[in-house]
């Protein structure tokens, strides 16, 4: 099988059959000796840019869907249209994303591309999420809010958004998550963060430990995001946990 | 101690007591609807009086109850509470002034039972001091433990927990009146009996004008000072207490809504202590005994159990107050004594024509 | 917007570059990715759905059932992949393997789900007539639980036909990712063509299986509107984690 490789240029950070050291010449599964000389030059920078992507696709996205969410809230039209939309941007693969934003002006291989694609994945999660969970503040409470005399902003603020939360968060989780994988693939428009030393790793002689190291680092970092929004959820909505004693 | 300061004495709102509310051929029409939900109903009702909107379903009753805060918007007519209208206020600050208490309870979930009955008064930027103070003093009145109840969540209540939060929450900024939508309704038969009892305690105390809407005639008869029964269309069908419109049904459709058992209905409403009972002469009538506070019904019921049998009246100290016998409570029934008894606001039935505007034009 | 011309040129020409030697044609590789996720997702189908629906009928697993979709959810496939290629090697097996791991959990999840949820009234009516458990599930679960379990196959083959392009990235050759992970001999404009019938094949595949869910969805529950369970694996309100 021949493989073509055209990735941006890599700077090998293993010496490959001529490395001086032995498990690396073997190419073993795990050479911790060159996790620990590489550890500040690559593994690190990688992850500190792929939370960096992570945060601002995710925060970016939060703000967007949010806004689309409260609108689609009072106006019930709007909720088809954005649905339609984003729920095609979160269909198209996102391989093909990145490639079809990069010819666009103002985009190339840049980490714009790379933000714009991650954050169009966050929308329809966290629109619809934020959206049901509005709808699903059950009628009497917010009856009840506007008979005690809560405009309706309080009634949003004080009432209906705080009973959103769980299921803003449980959006927030998913979409996090998914940005996180897709920012590995999004290394190919910007060559940065943990997607970089993997394409690096499978160019140069396929490097198992570069590639386990920085595969691993990925779902470390997902899985702990995951497990921190639910730590964030369980300190934000307490009453859910209530249950009849 | 807290309880000594009485709800009225520090209220914020405009209305230091309750206030006497009137509906003033109140009109509803809902757009795309060709019939109006309310045609035109005008009541009155007086300050620190329970008035309770009974009714079948599609008569309007909770319409009317909620044009009053004006969660639904007036098509016509007007509405005084205290002589104003509440179309002078802005609805948030008139709900604010307006206590408000639903069937599921409309309770906060995210909200612990002290933050929910704080809501009102924090809405209104009372002192958290004296917001707390209040907390404490409400609970304290629905007879719950600050420290047990108060931080809990109500998804950690039972139901009948829940409707006492809810009352309290409504009563939090000592509103003049309060709004109740058949707040009793979703709770067990035993227990709903409990908090008519509580509530009928209750207000006792607080003296509230109240507007209580139910589709138990039972209910109404037990919780009003006033009943407006409302038939389909939202036209009134008859206003009056509950003596008045047990003896006297104005029409047909009353007396179907009020049952065949009216008169045992109407036993219910007085106690022994209402009626004049047979002194006991030295013979003692034997051992059964009944309390000086059961309902003339209870006694019956107890009397013919027993085979007809006499009872032994007993007041709370367990000293005698006199002998019921089935001749007696024949004859009370038979001359309309109970009627003039049983409730001091009747007016003899009957003999007064209702005050004019108090039935509905239609 | 020359690029774009250039790339509609470049899907007119079938994936063929001028004065390049003959290149592999773009219905080859469409053929080929199809024929890649196809693979990957009945081996997933066979393994999943006959489990979920099992562990939803007995009721049982549920704490498994739902956390395999919370980790699936977390996986990176890239990553995935990437660690398949670090044990087995470039390949069609590593491919096929990271693909089946990846579509089983969705599936799963749903199925459990679909069936768990059945509406116990049902189940009861059911059993009150003298149905078997085999016939309750054929006759009644099953036929209930379809759009849901159906939205979970959606999930997972939308998700596999993404990924299979991703394998291009991991150095496996034979999908329509291999162009765009190729831009020395296709150019910019091969490579965006490649990401067009990329993008259309996923909305294309997404439509069909959109489609063919209202066709097994038993007419009455496309009446009583309970059919549209579209993304039910993207969970609405919050799961209990």
């Amino acid at each position: 099988m021949t493989v073509v490789f055209a990735a941006a240029p890599v700077i090998p950070n293993f010496g490959g059959g001529s490395s001086q050291f032995a498990c690396e010449r073997a190419n073993r599964l795990f050479c911790p000796n060159w996790v620990s000389r590489n550890w500040a030059t690559v593994l690190w920078p990688a992850l500190r840019q792929h939370v960096e992507l992570t945060l601002i696709a995710v925060a970016i996205g939060f703000v967007l869907s949010t806004a689309l969410a409260l609108t689609a809230y009072r106006r019930h039209w709007v909720e088809r249209p954005v649905l339609i939309i984003t729920a095609i941007l979160y269909t198209i693969p996102s391989l093909a994303l990145f490639e079809l934003l990069e010819p666009l002006p103002g985009f190339g291989l840049s980490r714009t591309t790379a933000e714009v694609a991650l954050v169009s994945y966050t929308l329809l999660i966290l629109f619809r999420n934020t959206l049901t969970g509005l709808r699903e503040v059950p009628a009497e409470v917010r009856d009840a809010a506007r008979g005690m005399g809560m405009s309706d902003r309080q009634s949003l603020l004080r009432v209906e958004l705080p009973l959103a939360l769980p299921a803003i968060i449980a959006g927030l989780r998913i979409a996090t998550v998914t940005v996180i994988s897709l920012a590995t693939v999004a290394s190919l428009i910007d060559n940065e963060g943990l997607g970089s030393p993997i394409l690096a790793a499978i160019s140069n002689e396929v490097f198992k430990t570069e590639l386990i190291v920085a595969g691993g680092m990925a779902v470390l970092l997902a899985l702990l995001a995951d497990g921190l929004l639910v730590l964030l959820q369980r300190r934000l909505t307490p009453w859910t946990r209530a249950r009849a004693v | 101690m807290f309880s000594d300061h009485s709800a009225q004495e520090e209220g914020p709102s405009a209305f230091p007591q309750a206030a006497a509310l009137e509906l003033r051929n109140v009109r509803k029409q809902y757009p795309g609807q060709r019939e109006p939900a309310i045609p035109g109903l005008s009541l009155s009702v007086e300050a620190g009086e329970v008035c309770v909107l009974v009714g079948p379903s599609g008569s309007g009753k909770t319409t009317a109850m909620r044009l009053i805060n004006r969660m639904i918007p007036l098509s016509g007519g007007d509405i005084l509470l205290g002589g104003r209208s509440i179309l002078d206020h802005e609805p948030t600050e008139l709900r604010k002034q307006i206590g408000y208490v639903i069937q599921q309870t409309g309770l906060f979930p995210h909200l612990t039972v002290n933050e929910n009955i704080a809501t009102v008064p924090r809405l209104l930027g009372w002192e958290r001091r004296r917001t707390e103070d209040r907390v404490r003093e409400l609970l304290e009145l629905i007879g719950m433990d600050l420290d047990d109840i108060g931080p809990r969540y109500p998804a950690q209540l039972s139901g009948g927990q829940r409707q006492r939060v809810g009352v309290a929450r409504a009563l939090a900024a000592d509103p003049p009146l309060m709004l109740m939508d058949e707040p009793f309704g979703a709770v067990d038969p035993i227990n709903r009996a409990r908090l008519q009892d509580e509530f009928l305690r209750l207000q006792e105390r607080v003296r509230k004008t109240v507007v209580f809407v139910t589709h138990d005639i039972d209910e109404a008869i037990k919780m009003g000072d006033k009943i407006a029964i409302l038939r389909q269309g939202g036209t009134l069908a008859q206003f009056a207490s509950p003596a008045e419109i047990l003896i006297e049904p104005a029409d047909e459709f009353v007396a179907e809504f009020v049952g065949q058992d009216r008169a045992l209905k109407r036993l219910g409403l007085a106690t022994l202590a209402d009626i004049e009972l047979v002194t006991p002469n030295g013979t003692g009538p034997g051992t059964d005994r009944v309390a000086l506070s059961a309902t003339v019904r209870d006694a019956l019921s107890q009397l013919i159990a027993g085979g007809g049998a006499p009872l032994t009246v007993v007041d709370a100290d367990d000293h005698v107050a006199g002998i019921v016998t089935l001749e007696l409570l024949g004859r009370v029934l038979g001359d309309g004594a109970l009627a003039n008894g049983a409730d001091p606001q009747v007016r003899a039935a009957g003999a007064e024509p209702r005050p004019a505007g108090q039935e509905s034009p239609a | 917007m020359n690029n774009f011309v250039e790339a509609f040129k470049f899907i007119g020409r079938n994936g063929q570059v001028p004065g390049a030697p003959p290149l592999p044609s773009l219905v080859h590789l469409t053929l080929e990715t199809l024929k890649i996720a196809g693979i990957a997702m009945a081996i997933a189908l066979v393994i999943a759905i006959p489990l979920g629906v099992w562990l939803g009928h007995i009721h049982r697993g549920s704490f498994v059932a739902i956390n395999v979709g919370n980790i699936w959810r977390a996986l990176p496939s890239l990553a995935v992949l990437a660690i398949g290629v670090a044990f087995l090697g470039i390949g069609l097996g590593n491919v096929l393997l990271a693909l089946s791991v990846l579509a089983v959990p969705p599936m799963i999840t749903n199925a459990y789900v679909a069936v768990d949820g059945v509406d116990r009234d049902f189940v009861d009516a059911a059993r009150g007539m003298g149905m078997s458990g085999w016939e309750i599930l054929r006759k009644v679960e099953l036929p209930l639980g379809i759009p849901l379990i159906f939205a979970g196959i959606r999930t997972s083959a939308l998700f596999v036909v993404s990924t299979t392009t991703i394998s291009a990235l991991t150095g496996y050759s034979g999908s329509l990712g291999d162009i765009i992970n190729n831009e020395t001999s296709y150019h910019l404009s091969g490579v965006l063509g490649a990401a067009i019938c990329i993008a259309v094949l996923a909305l294309v595949v997404e439509f069909a299986l959109a489609g063919l869910q209202r066709l097994v969805t038993p007419r009455g529950l496309k009446l009583a509107g309970r059919e549209d369970a579209t993304s039910a694996f993207v969970p609405i309100v919050g799961e209990s984690s």
